[in-house]
């Protein structure tokens, strides 16, 4: 049995794509087989970030029409074979999906896949629900901000109540919360809520802290995701993240502000 | 006066703009829980009235009978009601 795992937020903006390719290539790196699925329909951009633009022929809603066969739309990854690449479509057409159509789809990958990451597109309307509807797990990703962590907290209400688990009284969908674009100097300034606040605020596990970090824009400039950078702080986090979702205990990092000196400290700097 | 300043900082901190955001957050987020999981006060009466009506035609256990308020997307409600008909004399 696949696990399918949706990349959620709510607000737009926050870190799903970025963290739905870096999850994506991680649990691939790990030897699993993995599909990544771009649910954001009309404004496809998973296929930026993973680096396969130009390879794109047919789309998820080309699937979803009859018009290509599953094997023809999926991109396999140049640098792990273990991964493909479900592209959205560009079409306007919002209609594109429901459940029944893509719970088919997701079937048919669920016989060949051990993981189905699917990156939600922001908001709270059917397409955001199409992502979730059918998740066994949600990556609930959150900045550290007031209106994220509100839009967040829907989503749980969404995850609770209108997805297929809820609705067939089965097991609830696991929950992670993701905190990104953390900036641990800013928290110990107090102008940017804590780890400990969010988790207070959504009750909800704590999958990883991905620190707001300039590798971030270099690896989306290079069509790399960021957990290539094995050096970068984000690259390290989002490892862990992975290494947190195949079930070990891994310590959290880069949670604190390198210090600086006690003189800077006292002397302004 | 840097070193002043540090220690006025110090004092400053009791109330900083992340502890507002989080005491904002706190309440705004448990109203919009309270109100997601909110049944209406009239639920209760207007289940054990439709249920009466029901019965005046066909067995209905309790257990066969459901009544939910569900909200769906904006401010669309839905009213739904679970009647399951056990055997076929109650529906002819
Ligand atoms: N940890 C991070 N540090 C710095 N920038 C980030 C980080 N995570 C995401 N970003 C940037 O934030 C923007 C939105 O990210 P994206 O993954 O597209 O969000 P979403 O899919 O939720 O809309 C992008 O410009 C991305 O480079
Ligand atoms: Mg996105």
């Amino acid at each position: 049995m696949a696990r399918i795992i949706v990349v959620t937020s709510g607000k737009g903006g926050v870190g799903k794509t970025t963290s739905s390719a870096a999850i994506g290539l991680g649990l691939a790196l790990k030897g699993h087989k993995v599909v990544l699925i771009d649910f954001d329909i009309g404004l496809r951009n998973l296929d930026l970030i993973m680096g396969c633009e130009r390879r794109v022929v047919y789309d998820f809603v080309n699937v979803i029409n009859g018009e290509a066969t599953l094997n023809q739309a999926l991109i396999k990854d140049k640098r792990v074979s273990s991964l493909s690449i479900l592209p959205a479509s560009q079409t306007r057409d919002k209609d594109a999906l429901n459940k029944e159509n893509v719970g088919k789809v997701l079937e048919e990958l669920g016989k060949s896949y051990d993981f189905i990451v699917c990156d939600s597109p922001a908001g709270i309307e059917a397409g955001a629900m199409m992502a979730l509807y059918y998740a066994d797990e949600a990556v609930v990703t959150t900045n550290p901000e007031v209106s994220s962590v509100r839009d967040s907290d829907r989503i749980l209400g969404m995850l609770a109540s209108r997805s297929r688990r809820a609705e067939l009284g089965l097991d609830p969908i696991k929950e992670h919360l993701l905190l990104t674009r953390y900036s641990p100097k800013r928290v110990e300034e107090g102008e940017m809520l804590s780890v400990e606040d969010v988790e207070d605020i959504l009750s909800i596990p704590l999958l990883g802290v991905i620190p707001e970090s300039q590798a971030v824009l270099k690896a989306s400039n290079a069509g790399e995701p960021v957990i290539l950078d094995t050096e970068s702080d984000a690259g390290k986090a989002y490892q862990d993240v992975i290494d947190r979702l195949l079930g070990e205990t891994v310590e959290f990092r880069f949670l604190v502000a390198e210090k600086k000196g006690i003189f800077s400290r006292m002397f302004g700097g | 006066m840097a070193l002043l300043d540090y220690f006025l900082r110090k004092k400053e901190k009791q109330v900083t703009t992340a502890s507002k955001a989080k005491e904002r957050l706190q309440i705004i987020v448990a109203h919009e829980r309270n109100s997601r999981n909110k049944q209406p006060d009239y639920l209760p009466q207007l289940t054990e009235d439709i249920l009466k009506v029901l019965r005046k035609y066909i067995k209905v256990s309790d257990e066969s009978f459901s009544i939910n308020l569900d909200k769906k997307d904006g401010d669309l409600n839905v009213l739904e009601l679970n009647i399951e008909l056990h055997d076929e004399q109650n529906v002819s």
